[in-house]
């Protein structure tokens, strides 16, 4: 772990930082939409929830498989050279 | 803490801790070498998610077992909500009564035993190595008992969901019908189409089964690996001065609640997703272009 490379250390911040821009700005849209709905029509709140929910997980995806490979380099990085 | 029991041997840094707890018992004792090895088997992967299976088979029998058709008790109850669910959610989304016949309970199979996986990363990071190590004599023993934070158990599961479209698409278009679709489906039926159709088709596969596994593995890794810096922030207490052990002690504590409370939402969200993917994509093997 002490030999990890400097650019191995950014690349994880990178990764984490700029995946975490795209999953916030798409919860965002998607939760304001949520709202909004909600707001047009309450007796829909319940049942647009479920989907809310499964929507956001699947916009967390790529952010969460992102901040996987990033814990995994910080850590268990194959890159080092030996 | 493992860290205060080596403290008179040289204790592990922050960093060999995590690695320690990152590695998985396998069937050559130490970590993986190559990203992708086939000889390699993950015994701790396999015991457990048979473990979580037989787990699940075992509660839902011995609930199914007691049912009355009169009132029901409060397990009854439970496992009537959850069956219900999941009858909603495969009724909208396959719309095939024969299919659903194995599809509903398939997806019933599904969240059940990942949201049971997924549910082993709540027991203590240290609780089952410290006693796996105690079993074995060996001070060094390598374990780790999330089964879904593995990304064989993930893909292994989407590998399957995979096999099951293919399936489901032989069996409900014939295999001639499917490799029609293959070449002339999403963009159209013209020979200079045949190559684009077919390789966004196998794009489509691949996207789809890859980020099934991957998500899971994803919420899953990154939860544990969560779990593991808090217990460092924990085990601090013994090597840091002053005021500062304690301090990250009670830390550790509230961290702790607050990822634990949160991790449980991320923990039925993630088995709940997996399964309404699984069918999703089994659903779409009934669709035709």
């Amino acid at each position: 772990m002490e030999h990890v490379l400097g650019f191995v250390a950014l690349a994880c911040g990178l990764i984490i930082g700029l995946g975490a821009i795209g999953a916030c700005i798409g919860i965002g849209l998607m939760g304001g939409k949520y709202i909004e709905a909600a707001s047009r029509q309450p007796e829909l709140m319940n049942e647009l929830q479920t989907k809310m929910f499964l929507l956001a997980g699947l916009i967390d995806a790529a952010f969460l498989i992102g901040v996987g490979i990033a814990m995994m380099f910080a850590f268990a990085n194959p890159f080092i050279l030996k | 803490m493992a860290i205060a029991h080596e403290a008179a041997a040289n204790a592990p840094s922050a960093g060999e801790y995590v690695v320690h707890h990152l590695t998985q018992l396998n069937t050559t004792g130490h970590a993986q070498a190559s990203i992708v090895d086939f000889s390699v088997i993950n015994l701790d992967t396999v015991f457990f998610s048979v473990a979580m299976g037989a787990l699940g088979i075992f509660l839902m029998l011995r609930i199914a077992r007691r049912a009355t058709s009169g009132v029901p008790g409060r397990a009854q109850a439970a496992l009537e909500i959850l069956i219900e669910m999941v009858a909603n959610q495969a009724n909208s989304i396959i719309h095939s009564k024969e299919s659903r016949r194995f599809v509903a309970p398939l997806a019933l199979t599904v969240f059940v035993w990942v949201f049971l996986m997924n549910s082993m990363d709540f027991l203590p990071v240290d609780l089952l190595p410290w006693f796996w190590q105690w079993l074995t004599g060996n001070p060094h023993a390598f374990l780790r008992v999330v089964p879904t934070a593995d990304l064989n158990g993930t893909l292994g599961m989407s590998i399957s969901v995979l096999l099951l479209c293919i399936w489901y698409n032989i069996k409900i278009k014939g295999l001639g019908g499917w490799m029609h679709e293959l070449f002339t489906a999403p963009f159209g039926n013209h020979p200079l189409l045949y190559l684009p159709n077919f390789l966004m088709q196998m794009i489509e596969f691949l996207a789809k089964t890859v980020s099934h596994g991957m998500r899971l593995f994803g919420n899953m890794y990154a939860g544990e690996l969560l779990f593991m810096l808090i217990a460092l922030m924990g085990a601090a207490y013994g090597t840091s001065l002053g005021l500062t052990g304690p301090v990250l002690w009670i830390g550790h504590v509230v961290a702790g609640t607050a990822w634990a409370i949160f991790h449980i939402l991320i923990v039925l969200l993630q088995a709940f997703i997996f399964m309404m993917l699984a069918l999703v994509y089994i659903g779409q093997a009934h669709e035709s272009h």
